[in-house]
């Protein structure tokens, strides 16, 4: 392991935390000065809109297969199925499903600048009938980057992962937003 | 004690057979700098991390991440004992290196897309499960002797 990292000094005051990825301004000051802004800068809300337009003709099958990936990795989540005759990874109607809600997501960057007015029925459905643990959205996120670094390993670079990451984080945010 | 199928445990071992460490480490370490920003805490001395270019271009960095990687290999050849094998490691992230060990699993999702970029459809469903079940059992094993 790494010999030299950690000698016991404190490095908590990390002052590079502000600048990563060329963002605009991360740190929003006003009111209350724990108002930290994570949401997506200029830049990366281009680099999500531009990466999700390359993706759009393989979107289908990075839908299917994300969710297949969900109930093959995390188990537990075919608890949501039950009322499903084979919720096993690559069947049909998981396929159908995962389809679904890429739409959903390419619904969602359409409405990058404001995903929770855009998604509030949405979240309604979530919140009131589906009552899926907000946990699960996270899974399925992780299931769709892996997804889309294997059908689009060249494009997938670490720049476009953290935009990516942090919009499905926004997005998840913005679904749960009704649920309490 | 962990359970591992056959299908399991021949996967792990094609895997770590099979994957360029000085790619996959690299990669791997560069992803998680870059996506979760605040684990950059832990590599102070490390020079310049100031940006995702930075980063890619740091050759400490990818030293590390090949160190790290390797780091897997006792978990590979001794898979019926990971949390034993961890146990020096374990005390070491916590009482040396004071390593959140939330931040393992981040590594281990950063490993997991790393292999798929290199892997492509050959990464199948039931890969990834073993895989990232493998993962798991050495993420909780490195976090097991923090007090």
């Amino acid at each position: 392991m790494n010999d030299d990292c950690n000698d016991g000094d404190d490095d908590a005051d990390d002052d590079d935390d502000d600048d990563d990825d060329d963002d605009d301004d991360n740190c929003s000051l006003e009111g209350n000065y724990l108002n930290v802004n994570m949401s997506l800068s200029s830049k990366q809300k281009a680099t999500v809109k531009d990466f999700f337009s390359k993706m759009s003709t393989r979107s289908d099958d990075i839908g299917a297969e994300a969710l297949s990936r969900l109930v093959a990795v995390y188990p537990q989540t075919k608890s949501y199925f039950s009322h499903w005759k084979d919720a096993s990874p690559g069947s049909a109607p998981v396929r159908k499903h995962g389809i679904t809600i890429m739409g959903g997501v390419y619904d969602a960057v359409g409405k990058i600048d404001d995903l929770k007015g855009g998604l509030l029925s949405l979240s309604e459905l979530h919140a009131f009938m589906l009552r899926v643990d907000p946990v699960n959205f996270k899974l399925l996120a992780h299931c769709m980057l892996v997804c889309m670094s294997m059908i689009f390993p060249e494009e997938f670079t670490p720049q476009v992962h953290v935009a990516v990451d942090k919009f499905l984080a926004q997005l998840a945010l913005a679904l749960a937003e009704k649920y309490r | 004690m962990v359970e591992w199928t056959e299908f399991e445990r021949d996967t792990i071992k094609d895997i770590f057979s099979k994957i360029d460490y000085d790619v996959v480490g690299p990669a791997a370490l560069t992803r998680c700098l870059v996506v979760y920003p605040w684990t950059r805490r832990y590599f102070g001395n490390f020079g310049a991390l100031y940006n995702a270019e930075a980063i890619m271009g740091n050759e400490m960095v990818a030293n590390h991440g090949k160190k790290v990687l390797h780091g897997l290999d006792r978990a590979v050849k001794n898979m019926d004992h990971i949390k034993e094998s961890y146990c020096e490691l374990s005390q070491l992230h916590s009482d040396q290196f004071h390593v959140d060990p939330d931040n393992f699993r981040l590594l281990a999702d950063c490993l997991a897309i790393a292999i798929a970029t290199q892997w492509g459809s050959a990464f199948t469903p039931d890969i990834q499960a073993a895989f990232q079940k493998f993962l798991s059992v050495v993420v909780f094993s490195l976090g097991s002797q923090y007090h």
